[in-house]
């Protein structure tokens, strides 16, 4: 053990061999959310191409549902699974304060340091249970674009019902573009987040073993 | 409810596509899978190791089924949708069928009469001049489709509830089953029929309703997805019976509730 300890996190030694990096619902949740999200941008590409917002489509071969019912019956069906278990992540992550202890502070100098150290290959990954501050700002900022994305969501698909969110959004039009952005921001991270997790190996193997 | 898909010529009035290709699926590729995503989320979903598409199918369309009853549960009958000013009416309204305009059925204003059918007390056909002579109101509401995309316009006629008390509609009936001009049908739940802003159709934005948008009559329901507001309707009956549509028995949600 580390007599000179200053983060909490310190008293698992670095690279330990049994400590838990993440606990069990952390490993649920994160690839039952990956399994959804994979559905949704997949359908959602597909919903997309029915009225596309912008000067182009999503290629049918990485759209799931084969056509705008299908993808709306996958859309609409993993649309439980992402946001069930999404709310699981939240109230585990608030009430364990996993995400106190992880996610927060971000200091801007923090970040900036460490995105440099990261592009020039000096980026240290010994500690897998502490988060850098890049890592933490993206995890911080794609759980607020997976709130996002569903509250948007909701906002298009119940103008109605949900108006006052829908208003909340700009009204109708405007969600649909805040549902777009929010999933590109989901995208570009999934981007990022694969390719490090290929890099760090051993990060992938604790999302699956814990350890 | 079968004749209605060996109807080509029978389609929606508002799915609206100017591009049907893009709609329809191609017959060889029925099936709702499609792209690299599908064989995990498949066995995921079907908790099945040996997935095939069928029973995907299945599970999708029970999912779906679930979501009717989801939909009906948030639904609010007193919840109106929101209205808008004139200014922000949609010229020229957008048409959209899956057929060309120029395929837009042609309804004899002098031989119409609206069938009414099923759980009412009076089971006589309506004029077009005795539909004309109701209670008319105007509203101004955003249609969305489908597809994603929406305009605002203005449509004039009676509320349905108003028309389904005077033929003595029995209000315990699950739904209203619509059949269109063209072969196309579509069926709603009670509670959206008696929504206030569901509406017998007659005029858009102040004309008699032309041919493109219904004539004689459709009905609008801005707290539902275009595709469930029929254009072209020819006959109308409360039912028990759970009777589909067009597109929602081709997998379309059947509640679609906005």
């Amino acid at each position: 053990m580390s007599i000179g300890a200053t983060h909490d996190q310190a008293l698992t030694p670095a690279a330990p061999t049994g400590a838990i990096v993440h606990p069990l619902w952390v490993r649920l949740t994160h690839w039952t959310n990956a399994v959804a999200m994979v559905v949704m941008i997949g359908s959602g590409w597909e919903i997309y191409n029915a009225s596309p917002l912008f000067p182009f489509v999503f290629p049918r071969g990485i759209t799931l549902g084969g056509w705008l019912a299908g993808a709306l019956l996958w859309h609409f069906a993993a649309m439980w699974l992402l946001a069930v278990n999404g709310l699981v992540y939240l109230l585990l992550g608030i009430a364990t304060g996993r995400f106190r202890r992880k996610l927060v502070p971000i200091r801007p100098g923090e970040v900036l340091a460490d995105a440099r150290a990261a592009f020039i290959g000096k980026l240290a990954h010994d500690d897998l249970s502490v988060y850098n501050a890049v890592q933490k700002l993206l995890y911080l900022g794609v759980i607020v674009a997976g709130i996002v994305i569903v509250l948007s969501g909701l906002a298009i698909w119940k103008p109605v019902q949900l108006q006052e969110l829908t208003a909340a959004f700009g009204g109708y039009d405007a969600a649909r573009y805040v549902h777009f952005f929010a999933m590109a921001v989901i995208v570009a991270f999934l981007v990022i987040h694969v390719v490090m997790a290929l890099l760090v190996p051993k990060s992938l193997r604790a999302m699956i073993t814990g350890r | 409810m079968s004749r209605i898909r060996k109807n080509p010529a029978g389609v929606d009035p508002e799915l609206l596509v100017k591009d049907s290709a893009k709609l329809m699926p191609d017959p060889t590729r029925r099936l709702f899978l499609r792209g690299g995503a599908s064989l995990g989320a498949l066995a995921f979903l079907t908790g099945c190791d040996i997935v095939d598409s069928a029973s995907a199918e299945h599970v999708l369309m029970k999912i779906s089924y679930f979501n009717d009853g989801a939909q009906a549960w948030l639904f609010n009958p007193n919840k109106l949708a929101p209205t808008y000013p004139d200014s922000a009416v949609r010229r020229p309204f957008p048409f959209n069928a899956y057929y060309p305009e120029e395929d837009a059925p042609e309804v004899d204003k002098d031989d119409y009469k609206l069938e009414v059918g099923g759980m009412v007390d009076n089971k006589k056909s309506w004029t077009l001049d005795e539909l004309y002579a109701l209670p008319q109101e105007t509203q101004i509401t955003r249609l969305v489709c489908v597809e994603g995309w929406s305009a605002i316009g203005k449509w004039t006629g009676t509320p349905l509830r108003e028309f389904l008390r005077r033929v003595g509609a029995d209000a315990r009936a699950k739904y209203v089953w619509f059949r269109c001009a063209e072969g196309y049908s579509t069926s709603i739940d009670m509670p959206t029929a008696l929504h206030p802003q569901t509406q017998m159709t007659f005029k858009f934005d102040g004309a008699i309703l032309p041919r493109k948008y219904g004539f004689p009559m459709k009905v609008r329901m801005p707290t539902k997805l275009g595709f469930k507001n029929p254009k072209h309707v020819m006959e109308m009956a409360v039912t028990d019976k759970y009777l589909g549509g067009y597109w929602e028995d081709q997998g379309y949600n059947w509640f679609s509730g906005n």
